[in-house]
């Protein structure tokens, strides 16, 4: 099975052991995602401005070249990509007006683009794709009691139109996790915004939401936090950090993207998940669950 | 040719503010075939029909075309006014020049001339129109009525009680319905089954009432006053000719299973009645959970029966019965939790919808009326109630109001309080609606006496932490997110019109709403009529309703069936789709393209037969037939033609 | 001094508003103040005007006190108010039409350069991307 892959700016940089982990275990999982020869920055932020049209040029030039490369599902692994990508597909199919007007602006490329000849699918989606069973089957290593906080944040979840699952209480993650054989925590703020760019200008924002999810998932009992946005790891990995330099008595708890875990059960060479680029060192509780 | 005359209403200004009835008449006057034409301020009024009675004798005329508001509103009354003086009513005909032009007009100009061609292509119909005279059918005075809830309950009672026999079909083994789950009931605060219980015994005792519990509607064919139906009586494994209801059976029966009665809070056994008080007292065995069935052991039900009255052999049986009136009174399910993802989809034990409060706070329930919380059976302390939960939420679950919750969530505060003295209840609502007698006094008793804190907003969400359910709202009116650590929490779930309703709508050839609730035949006029003759419509079958709405709207349809039944004989409209025996060659195809099951094939003429009193006059096998041997009486195809050359020429 | 509080239906159907309509695509209209938007919104305790209070206000025509408002730049456009509405109101898109017309009138909320150099440096593109996108035209 191939599938196009669209990278996004974070998986070549803060993000490189989201990348390396989750293609190594779609290869594993027989898989193989083929980088898109020329692909743009999707936006980061869905315009939600009605008559904004310029920031969908980028999302749907790089669906062009999707289409172009002959496999049509385009994974986007960072769920922000997925978020923009998916949501300007949603934007061209239900305003045939501002159809028009894109595809007049774009009239020098050579591929014109409808909207329903390319689908966005994140990892999640495309493991349950591939079958649970197959998952099953490639997990190599047993642990036992390890408690895993599935956190979905914003960008799978919401809007409606593009939600993977539902936005109020998602399953997928802990279907995924059920099936690596690890044991779910279901935390009441695994839905929740961790405040997003907000750390830009807003850092108490993100502060709050931090100790509010983290919190949670310490308090029923994970032993680790497993998600997929680059964004939200930064602020849960890094601000946990900081949030500790003010208060000694907040608890932490490592963070890893959800392939990352699998790469680990799965038995995949450990090079790849280059562990100093976690602020809270998830090593520990790696070595007392016999994963490292 | 026929003298037709034209009366133009100016219906007020709703007419005559788009059209220029004066040009109307000028124009009229000159037209072939009209032999007078006037106009009036309001043709329906009393003077403006004297005037018509009059110009029929003056004018002498055959026919009229009254141009007004549509048929749907005074067809009839006209038709009754030309009757009087011995025109024949079908002879009257309305050309609908308000809903159909001067109400979706602006501009006079384009109204005018286009009510001119209206009217004129109704006086081309008036011209060809026949003498007709409605079809008798007699009654069948015998009344079915579906479900055996408070609406069923009194429909019944109320048929029977004006001398007429009825059938009360109800799905559970017993009836009661969902009155008979509640504890009190708003805003008088009497005890549900005490109110109910008495009603039960009557339908039973009642000589003009047959009584058939677990039973369902098979099939039903036949019209109004003549319907044809067949009822399953589903298998109970015991002969209730045989069984006294000692309950012996009950005691010794191994198997305990959630029962449906207690929202499964309580266990009942395998073979059970749902209910102490049920009626008729008598159990039924659950095939499913029973563990002979299961394991081909057991019988012990059989072994301890005195009188013989098991019956694993038994099979479901079927009664078909003729009735000339169905009463549609199935009630409502309530809207389950578990499709409220922001409330814990119903995994958390303490988060419960009303139906299974209603349970914990009745005497006979299962807590004995006391207030416990289903999880570890602690007192809650804090309880939060939430309003609206699926109810007014176009764009997740269902867009109408409920209508019951509020006072039902106002009364749950207040019997919990009553209660727990030191508990303190809230209630998360929208809006308060207590339009009903007594019902405000009821929800400002409960915001003074009995201290239940109102918070006006929405929960957005609601989770498990330790043993306590947080509950995250807002009250908008002092713009504070508030968040409460609950001990229980309990939802007034949407009300959704009982299982089953959608195929029985079927069956009845009978139309349901967007929300699935049966239709009424006028949301004002006719609020107990559905849309097929012969069939009313009570209580939470037809909307979301409360005890006194539902028992009103009952009796008004058992009075519908007593006028229907008063009748001697029940007059069908004549204008249906008859056989020219010249024309026709037994094709058949308007038998296939027929609803009604009118027609059949006169094998020996070769020719179609018409049922006249089935035929509903929809025209369809007259679209259908190939040689124009199907006609409709009074739209026949000349006159089409002719009406449409009215228009077009 | 103008009354600020006095509304009229010049008030209702002023320029600002239409602006609003015509960048969102929201009708406002349909809200009933259920207040679900601000029950959920993550970052409510930072703004000065809650949600359901800026529906609120387009709908009472009171623009300028939300251009005004901090509450358009603490929304994280996280989407929660918009999955949670009942009424099908897009909250998110207000917000956004409300960020939109300040910046079309200002070009920019936020100085990039006053922005701590270290901070900018460790912080990943999407957060600086993110935040531009919603800041600066």
């Amino acid at each position: 099975m191939q599938v196009s892959y669209y990278p996004g700016c974070m998986l070549k940089t803060n993000a490189k052991n989201f990348e390396t982990s989750a293609l190594a275990v779609l290869d594993r999982l027989g898989v193989t995602a083929r980088e898109l020869e020329d692909w743009y920055c999707c936006g980061v932020c869905f315009s939600q401005a009605s008559d904004n049209l310029m920031q969908q040029i980028a999302p749907i030039r790089t669906l062009v070249k999707t289409k172009e490369s002959g496999n049509p599902q385009l994974l986007a692994l960072c769920t922000m990509c997925y978020n923009t990508l998916k949501r300007s597909i949603e934007f061209i199919k239900a305003d045939k007006d501002k159809l028009e007007t894109i595809q007049e602006f774009m009239d020098r490329e050579a591929t014109r683009f409808y909207g329903d000849e390319v689908d966005v699918i994140d990892i999640l989606s495309l493991i349950k794709q591939i079958g649970l069973d197959k998952l099953k089957e490639a997990i190599v290593k047993k642990v036992e009691d390890l408690k895993i906080a599935s956190y979905y944040g914003c960008m799978l979840l919401r809007p409606k139109e593009i939600a993977i699952d539902s936005p109020d209480d998602p399953n997928i993650m802990e279907e995924i996790i059920t099936a690596s054989g690890c044991e779910n925590v279901y935390f009441p703020f695994r839905t929740e915004c961790c405040g997003s760019y907000q750390i830009v200008n807003e850092p108490d924002i993100v502060t709050d939401r931090a100790k509010k999810i983290v919190d949670s998932a310490v308090k029923n009992g994970a032993d680790l936090m497993v998600m997929l946005c680059p964004l939200c790891y930064y602020n849960l990995d890094e601000v946990q950090t900081e949030i500790q330099k003010e208060d000694n008595t907040f608890q932490t708890i490592p963070v890893l993207y959800i392939t990352q875990l699998l790469a680990l059960l799965m038995g995949l060479d450990l090079d790849i998940h280059d562990f100093s680029l976690h602020s809270v060192d998830p090593r520990p509780v790696l070595k007392m669950k016999g994963l490292l | 040719m026929k003298r037709i005359g034209v009366f133009v209403c100016h219906c007020g200004i709703n007419i005559a503010e788009t059209v220029d009835i004066e040009a109307v008449v000028k124009d009229l006057k000159d037209y072939p075939g009209v032999a007078y034409v006037q106009d009036y301020k309001y043709m329906c009024s009393d003077p403006g029909q004297n005037m018509i009675k009059e110009k029929i004798k003056s004018e002498k005329l055959d026919g009229i075309v009254i141009a007004a508001c549509s048929p749907t509103l005074h067809e009839n009354t006209f038709r009754m006014t030309v009757k009087t003086v011995d025109m024949n009513p079908y002879n009257c005909e309305i050309a609908n020049i308000r809903e159909q032009c001067s109400w979706v007009h602006k501009d006079k100009n384009e109204a005018t001339p286009k009510a001119k061609l209206i009217i004129k292509s109704v006086v081309e119909k008036a011209l060809l129109d026949e003498e007709l005279e409605p079809v008798k059918v007699p009654v069948v005075r015998k009344a079915l009525v579906l479900g055996g809830g408070i609406a069923g309950i009194q429909a019944a009672l109320s048929i029977a009680n004006s001398g007429h026999e009825v059938i009360l079909v109800e799905r559970q083994s017993s009836i009661g319905g969902r009155m008979a789950q509640l504890s009190e009931t708003f805003p008088t605060l009497d005890c549900s089954q005490c109110i109910l219980t008495p009603k039960m015994v009557d339908v039973a005792q009642h000589e003009k009432i047959r009584l058939m519990t677990y039973s369902e509607l098979e099939d039903i064919s036949g019209f109004v006053g003549n319907f044809k139906v067949r009822i399953r009586q589903k298998t109970k494994y015991i002969d209730w000719d045989k069984c006294t209801g000692c309950g012996l059976c009950i005691e010794k029966c191994p198997k305990k299973v959630p029962s449906e009665f207690d929202q499964e809070l309580g266990k009942r056994k395998a073979v059970y009645t749902p209910f102490p008080q049920a009626v008729p007292n008598k159990p039924v065995i659950d095939h499913e959970n029973c563990t002979y069935f299961k394991t081909g052991k057991c019988k012990l039900c059989k072994m301890v029966c005195p009188f013989d009255a098991v019956d694993f052999d038994e099979t479901d049986k079927f009664v078909e019965e003729e009735v000339g009136a169905i009463v549609v009174a199935t009630g409502y399910d309530v809207y389950p939790v578990l499709n409220m993802d922001e409330y814990g989809s119903g995994k958390l034990p303490d988060v419960i919808d009303g139906l299974t409060f209603e349970r914990i706070l009745s005497s006979s329930g299962p807590t004995g009326g006391e207030v416990r919380r289903p999880s570890d059976g602690k007192v809650p302390k804090e309880i939060v109630f939430i309003k609206c939960v699926g109810s007014r939420d176009p764009e997740n679950h269902f867009p109408y109001c409920s209508k019951i919750c509020c006072m039902y969530t106002t009364k749950h505060a207040m019997l919990y309080k009553h209660r727990v003295h030191d508990g303190q209840p809230y209630i998360f609502y929208m809006d308060v609606r207590a339009g009903g007698k007594g019902y405000e006094e009821f929800y400002q008793r409960a915001q003074e006496e009995d201290n239940v804190i109102f918070l006006r907003g929405k929960v957005s969400k609601v989770y498990q932490d330790d043993d306590k359910v947080v509950v995250c709202g807002i009250d908008t009116l002092s713009g504070s997110n508030i968040e409460i650590r609950a001990d229980m929490v309990v939802l007034a779930m949407a009300i959704r019109p009982s299982k089953g309703v959608e195929e029985l709508a079927q069956l009845l050839k009978t139309a349901i709403d967007q929300n699935g609730f049966l239709t009424e035949a006028h949301p004002k006029l006719r609020p107990v009529e559905s849309l097929s003759a012969g069939i009313y419509l009570a209580g939470c079958a037809q909307a979301p309703k409360d005890i006194p709405d539902t028992v009103a709207q009952a009796s008004a349809a058992a009075s519908m069936v007593s006028n229907l039944f008063a009748q001697e004989y029940l007059l069908h409209e004549p204008i249906i789709t008859g056989v020219d025996e010249d024309l026709c060659s037994g094709c058949g195809l308007c038998i296939t393209v027929c609803p009604y099951d009118a027609r059949t094939l006169n094998r020996e003429k070769s020719i179609v037969d018409v049922n006249e009193i089935l035929c509903e006059a929809c025209g369809a096998c007259a679209a259908a037939c190939p040689s124009g041997a199907a006609q409709q009486r009074n739209f026949t195809d000349k006159q089409l033609s002719n009406m449409i050359k009215a228009i077009l020429i | 001094m103008t009354n600020n509080r006095a509304i009229s239906s010049r008030k209702i159907e002023s320029e600002a508003l239409k602006q609003l309509e015509d960048i969102s695509g929201v009708n406002v209209y349909a809200c009933y103040q259920c207040g679900n938007c601000s029950s959920a919104c993550p970052a409510v305790e930072f703004m000065d005007i809650p949600p359901h209070q800026v529906i609120r206000k387009v709908q009472l025509g009171f623009i300028d006190e939300l251009i005004e408002s901090e509450t358009p730049w603490i929304c994280a456009a996280c989407i929660t108010c918009t999955v949670k509405c009942p009424r099908g109101v897009d909250i998110a898109k207000v917000m956004e039409g409300l960020r939109q017309i300040v910046l079309r009138r200002d070009f920019e909320h936020i100085n990039i350069r006053e922005i701590d150099k270290k901070l900018r440096e460790k912080l990943p593109q999407i957060a600086l991307i993110g935040n531009f996108r919603k800041t600066i035209l």
